[in-house]
């Protein structure tokens, strides 16, 4: 009889304890971010959005080996003799049209292995994290300044210099062959 | 033909008041939801804090198309929301708004709103059995053995009301608490009417199925419990009906108890219109505390429910009757 009468009483207590409770909560300020409109600030070494600064880019394609899910794809073509392709910010001399540069944002699994080993450092994230697409392959981010025809017509021009110069090997035989790549022969000189 | 006018009127009235009452309910539990846990809730639709959200809700479930189940009772399965939400409408006509307006004045007031709130039983037994689903069957079915036995403990605490009273009028009855917050009922034969405010309220709780007796519509056992089969305007009917009740229960806790439409402060701030004003920031009060103590406890087991009514709330209840009946003649 005195427990039920007890029970009672914790019972009703409780609940004074527990409305007490729900009550100061009502008061507390709410911890959500309203999103959209209010960002958190990201941290410094943040990882999310690839970019490529292309006109820095070698075409070493270092970044392209790194990439543990392969969502990196470069071609590149030789510059011929008489083109001069400058120099990037850092020093190094461009020897390689990079004609084609795509990541496909949505293999990206940003671990952040492709920033580095570049050499130039061309290669790095972005804080910028939204970047939701409606359809897919709006995902592949095209990096390169050539477009697939002007590549196209780049590799022709390099096929036409490259069997030029097997042309004149043909006609000078007495020469000695042991480079078998004239254009990057050319090059070195 | 006035006559019907003024019947008319004075039956729109309180189904203008449950509409706006629930709009505005709606918004209160979901912010009162959110800000219990620290959250901030719908924020957008219409500006501030989201307070266009409810009409935007109800506006869907207007639009949303009607679904009867194939093995359903078509004819059973219309008419429960039908009559839930008639009978917890009806019930207002007894409710005295101020002293100048009241539906119906009925002379067996509180004893009208008893019987026909009854009505919802047979309103939630008739959705569960007639969406033929077992877990709609098993909310209606708890729903009946809840509400079934909570009625004597509401009916036991309304009664030892009724003796310091003495009438079954309730424009009576706020009239007879008239002048200033000690004369109202709470602080008559102290404590027993206070036991039977706490009586009341518990029970009442029960019957309107909400948190903690709200395992008829549990929603992490039966889904939804007696209305998972149910969607648009059908579903907002017993969505509706639930807010209603839940005014319905709050009213009469503040008639009975609290002075109904009289003012706390004697004559000062009284009046027809601030009776209004009295009487629904009363019952606003008790429907708030009924938000939040469905944020504040757990769900009761079916055992711990039976076992609340039968063997706590109805035998205090009956002791608190004698007791006040003996005071009553002994004084």
């Amino acid at each position: 009889m005195k427990q039920y009468f007890k029970n009672i009483f914790i019972a009703l207590w409780t609940i004074l304890v527990g409305l007490k409770l729900t009550f100061k909560h009502l008061f507390v300020r709410a911890v959500t971010i309203q999103y959209p409109d209010v960002k958190l600030k990201l941290p410094e070494r943040a990882r999310n959005r690839l970019y490529v600064n292309i006109d820095d880019c070698i075409g070493c394609k270092q970044c392209e080996m790194a990439c543990p899910v392969d969502c990196i794809t470069i071609e590149t073509v030789k510059a011929l003799p008489n083109e001069d392709l400058g120099v990037t910010s850092t020093g190094n001399k461009k020897r390689l049209w990079v004609t084609k540069f795509d990541i496909d944002i949505s293999k990206c699994c940003y671990c952040g292995l492709c920033v580095y080993p570049c050499p130039t450092e061309c290669i790095y994230m972005t804080d910028v994290y939204e970047f939701s697409e409606y359809k897919r392959h709006n995902l592949i981010y095209h990096f390169s300044n050539f477009t697939p025809e002007e590549a196209e017509m780049k590799k022709k021009q390099v096929e036409q210099f490259e069997l030029e110069q097997k042309m004149k090997k043909v006609v000078k035989p007495s020469e000695p062959t042991t480079v078998s790549n004239p254009g990057e022969s050319e090059m070195k000189s | 033909m006035p006559e019907i006018l003024n019947m008319l009127i004075a039956s729109l009235i309180p189904l203008l008041f449950i509409l706006t009452y629930a709009i505005v309910i709606l918004w209160v539990e979901i912010k009162v939801a959110s800000h219990v846990q620290d959250r901030l809730g719908y924020m957008y639709t219409g500006g501030f804090h989201g307070w266009a959200q409810p009409i935007a809700d109800l506006v869907k479930l207007l639009t949303k198309e009607h679904i009867t189940p194939v093995s359903a009772d078509k004819i059973l399965f219309t008419l429960a929301p039908i009559i839930v939400f008639a009978s917890s409408y009806a019930a207002y006509a007894a409710l005295p708004f101020t002293s100048t307006f009241i539906a119906s004045n009925l002379n067996v007031g509180i004893f009208y709103i008893i019987a026909i709130t009854s009505f919802v039983v047979i309103g939630i037994l008739m959705a569960g059995w007639a969406s033929n689903n077992k877990y709609s069957l098993f909310g209606a079915m708890r729903s009946v053995a809840q509400i079934v036995s909570y009625e004597i403990p509401t009916a036991l605490s309304i009664l030892t009301v009724i003796i310091v009273t003495g009438t079954l009028n309730l424009q009576e009855i706020c009239e007879m608490q008239k002048g200033g917050i000690f004369n109202w009922i709470i602080f008559k034969y102290p404590p027993f009417m206070f036991i039977t405010f706490l009586i009341y309220f518990t029970a009442s709780l029960a019957e309107v199925n909400r948190t903690p007796f709200d395992i008829p519509e549990a929603e992490s056992e039966l889904v939804a419990g007696y209305h998972t089969e149910y969607t648009g305007m059908k579903f907002a009917m017993f969505y509706l009906a639930e807010y209603a009740n839940m005014f319905l229960v709050s009213g009469i806790s503040a008639i009975l108890f609290f002075g109904g439409w009289n003012s706390p402060f004697g004559e000062f701030l009284s009046g027809p219109v601030w009776g209004v004003f009295w009487f629904v920031s009363k019952g606003l009060f008790f429907v708030f505390l009924q938000i939040m103590l469905r944020w504040t406890l757990p769900r009761l087991r079916v055992d711990q429910l039976m076992y609340v009514s039968w063997k706590v709330l109805t035998p205090i209840s009956f002791v608190n009757i004698m007791i006040v009946g003996l005071w009553a003649i002994l004084k």
